[in-house]
């Protein structure tokens, strides 16, 4: 019976057998013709969007993917053009880019590492993307980063505040929007200076993974250059959802701040319990007890509702800022989704323009033009304000904002209040900074693939 | 042919057939088409479909033939690939000596859980394997990561950096992971009118690989040893009685199920040269559990199929977004193209799960079998004629395996 299912599969294959082993002599020595990976020859271009839209993030890669879909609308003539139209660049005329058509693809990165670079290979491999924009987590943008790197095309970083980014395992085929760790330090040390005074006693709790690390080693850097002393530093897993246990010994610490450094849902959770302690209302060493979230978001401040209120953080960007391309932005993403953008989705945005930009003056797609185009580029109109794309670790240096959980919030948007924008020079470090990977952190060379 | 008799040589040149022609059969569509969406052809997930078929065949050795559930074999994959990623940073880029380093870590590291575990079995075997897994879990996402003592770099994963020694790497060869020179991402694209396919260097030498070891496991399952194995699944109990000690061909069993997951973690590091800390966590752990039941647990090929079906949803309906649903139902009138869209949006794109989860609800409540036991199904349909019904074969049909509780 298994005898005739055997020899009419046999016939069937015998004929593509023998047309494939005629091929295997050529089969992977033969060179492409492309001059680099995923060269667009038709009248469109795909960009491949990889944001997490399930696990831990998934509501601010969601978030993502609205503003990456509003800048490919307006990078193809619809809508109201957005911040096209504040850019200072006017490269971009709304006909695509270098008159292609924009398409896009997504990925979901599932916030873990793995995941990430599978759907970003699928997207390079199989849909032909040109780049590959987006994330929400720094582990994850390292690891697609360096997958870029191999594949030779152009990474723009969504959300991702660890140093080490732009730091030790900087590319040179990769580009980060978004502000980092030793810049929320360095904006946040001074407020924390007035506010507080410059005999605090800090005790952190710290998410126990390379960016609480990170974060953790910039902050106690930055506060202690003011005169505070850090009581202690403690790690807690990254599992974790009751800091009870945490919590308690800050109490009998001698500490008078505490510093979360969590980020999503562990951070509404610590939060949370510190409030139920009651830290707030405390007084220690004669001072009123405070507690600082360096990194906040829109989606943090949600969750963890009246809890925030007086907690200062800081922000790469808020939809409150007054300025020309934040109103354009904010007014064409409410317009179309009925919501202000938050911080990740003004970054992903911003660096869709940003790359479709950096195309349009190169002249071409090359990876190698493209990153040439954007090293040392200075642009304003994107709701920052003035902002440079530093070319020697491809970190964005602009304004950092400095927030507050606010008292009286009008709207359900409403939740943080700008305490103090940062100006861009208070936040600038040199390339080698110890932090940073320090002298042996390079780019490397740009590789086009193909 | 090879040992085996003619059903069993049939199946393994299925199976050859199917690995060796895989970049036609997965993409079945034109490129330009609408249905490209559904191709599957391309070198990552081809890499994908044999790498996990390796892991879920190892498995079921384990889980086929004794009965024993792990709920940790994630963690044999995830030291397999770390292994394989020190290797190249310490050596070479050449994948044989990471491969081999992949093996035979992972199979240490199974003696020493599997020397632990097995002390217990039923449920709370399962609980022991899945406290190692998440242990390791744990150790590599944050313990064995901190500055001091860097082994697997955390959350970001286990990286090759351009300063690593890597004494032994020969001056012009590619700087990626490779075979004496033939680099795993070397591909070649054969246009044949509307259509195109991969040939991809990497995904071959995956498939080479899963055809000995997919044969050595046929071996395994047709020998004494894996008849003493199935005694073990059928009546542990008993066979102690027999004055026979069970535990060492329990050990055997787990350690070359661990080795095989460990090949599989060497493999995947070798075609992309990162170990992740998630490839260690619970979820992982199931996934080749469903992957195994889904196929048809104690069969040759259902493990790969399962493999092969949870990979294709993970990859290719976890694509598939607004912007896709409304071109395929933009010849319908708007109000209905939206309805439609509104229907089918939660079962795709970050809905994957679902369907996949529905999916398996089926496949367990009407094939309790696997999907082979649906093969099989068809394929009776076809023979109504014949006397002798072709599942009768008693392995293929998983029984639920009474356990000694101790």
């Amino acid at each position: 019976m298994s005898k005739s299912n055997l020899t009419r599969r046999g016939v069937l294959k015998t004929g593509a057998v023998a047309g494939t082993s005629l091929a295997v002599p050529t089969i992977f020595t033969a060179q492409s013709v492309a001059a680099y990976t995923n060269e667009p020859t038709g009248g469109t271009v795909t960009l491949g969007f990889n944001v997490p839209q399930t696990g831990p993030y998934a509501d601010e890669g969601n978030d993502e993917l609205l503003a990456q879909q509003l800048a490919v609308e307006h990078l193809n003539g619809e809508g109201d053009g957005g911040c096209l139209n504040t850019f200072t660049s006017k490269a971009l005329k709304g006909n695509g880019i270098l008159g292609k058509k924009v398409q896009f693809v997504t990925g979901d990165t599932q916030t873990k590492s793995d995941a990430a670079r599978a759907s970003a290979k699928s997207m390079i491999e199989k849909d032909g993307a040109i780049m590959i924009n987006g994330g929400s987590s720094s582990g994850v943008a390292v690891a697609v980063q360096g997958l870029c790197q191999d594949a030779g095309v152009i990474f723009m970083a969504g959300l991702t505040h660890a140093n080490d980014t732009t730091g030790k395992d900087r590319k040179a085929n990769g580009f980060r929007h978004f502000f980092n760790a030793y810049m929320s330090g360095a904006a946040l040390a001074p407020v924390l200076a007035k506010e507080m005074g410059n005999d605090r006693r800090a005790y952190h709790l710290t998410a126990d993974y390379n960016w609480g690390w990170t974060q953790e080693e910039s902050i106690v850097a930055s506060t202690e250059a003011l005169g505070w002393e850090t009581v202690n530093t403690v790690k807690t897993p990254l599992a974790s959802t009751d800091f009870s246990s945490y919590i308690a010994p800050v109490l009998n610490s001698g500490a008078d701040v505490l510093v979360l450094n969590h980020y999503g849902g562990n951070m509404v959770n610590s939060l949370t319990n510190a409030i139920q302690f009651g830290l707030l209302d405390k007084v220690a060493n004669g001072k009123d007890f405070k507690i600082v979230v360096p990194l906040y978001s829109e989606l943090m401040a949600a969750g963890a509702g009246e809890n925030i209120k007086g907690v200062l953080g800081s922000m790469n960007y808020n939809w409150q800022l007054e300025n020309e391309g934040s109103k354009a932005f904010v007014k064409s993403f409410g317009e179309k989704y009925g919501k202000p953008p938050s911080n990740s989705a003004q970054t992903c945005y911003a660096q869709v323009l940003l790359y479709a930009d950096a195309c349009e003056r190169a002249g071409t797609f090359n990876p190698c033009g493209v990153a040439e185009a954007l090293e040392g580029f200075e642009f304003d109109g994107l709701g920052n304000g003035k902002t440079l794309y530093r070319a020697e670790d491809h970190q964005c240096f602009k304004d950092v904002l400095v927030v507050r959980g606010a008292q009286n919030p009008t709207s359900a948007y409403d939740t943080l209040e700008i305490v103090e924008v940062t100006p861009v020079e208070q936040v600038t470090y040199a390339p080698n900074h110890p932090m940073f990977g320090g002298d042996e952190a390079t780019l490397g060379e740009c590789n086009p693939g193909a | 042919m090879l040992g085996l008799n003619r059903k069993d040589t049939t199946l393994l040149i299925v199976v050859f057939l199917l690995t060796m022609l895989a970049p036609f059969l997965l993409n079945p569509f034109p490129a330009d088409s609408a249905m490209a969406q559904f191709n599957a052809g391309y070198p990552d997930l081809m890499q994908r479909f044999v790498i996990f078929g390796i892991f879920a065949v190892g498995f079921n050795i384990l889980f086929g033939l004794t009965g024993y559930l792990s709920f940790g074999h994630a963690a044999f994959l995830g030291v397999g690939s770390y292994a394989a990623v020190w290797m190249f940073k310490l050596f070479t880029f050449n994948v044989v000596p990471a491969i081999a380093a992949a093996v035979v870590v992972a199979g240490l590291f199974s003696v020493l859980i599997g020397y632990v575990s097995l002390r217990r079995s039923g449920i709370y075997f399962s609980i022991l394997t899945l406290a190692f897994a998440q242990m390791s879990f744990a150790l590599a996402y944050s313990v064995l990561s901190n500055p001091k003592f860097n082994l697997t770099n955390g959350e970001t994963g286990l990286q090759v950096y351009a300063d690593d020694p890597q004494i032994f790497a020969v001056a012009g060869s590619p700087n990626l992971p490779h075979l004496f020179g033939l680099s795993m991402r070397s591909t070649y694209t054969m246009d044949v009118g509307a259509w195109s396919f991969d040939f991809n260097a990497g995904y071959y030498l995956c498939a080479v690989i899963m055809l000995v070891v997919f044969y050595l496991s046929v071996r395994l399952f047709r020998s004494p040893f894996g008849m003493m194995l199935r005694a073990i699944k059928s009546n542990q109990q008993r066979l102690n009685y027999t004055g026979l000690n069970s535990r060492p061909y329990t050990l055997a069993a787990f350690v070359i199920s661990g080795m095989y997951a460990g090949l599989a973690g060497g493999l995947l590091a070798a075609m992309d040269p990162l170990a992740g800390a998630e490839r260690m966590q619970w979820t992982a752990s199931g996934e080749v559990v469903l992957m195994t039941i889904l196929g048809g647990a104690g069969t040759l090929i259902g493990p790969v199929l399962g493999a092969g079906f949870i990979k294709y949803f993970e990859n290719i309906f976890s694509k598939i977004n607004d912007n896709v649903l409304h071109s395929w139902f933009a010849f319908l009138p708007d109000g209905m193209e939206d309805f439609m869209v509104t229907i089918i949006h939660p079962f795709v794109g970050k809905g994957w799960h679902l369907t996949l989860g529905l999916l398996f609800m089926l496949v367990v409540i009407f094939l309790p079998g696997g999907l082979v036991e649906g093969g099989q199904r068809i394929a009776r349909l076809f023979k109504r004629n014949t006397t002798q019904t072709p599942g009768n074969d008693p392995e293929h049909h998983p029984k639920p395996s009474p356990h000694v509780a101790e």
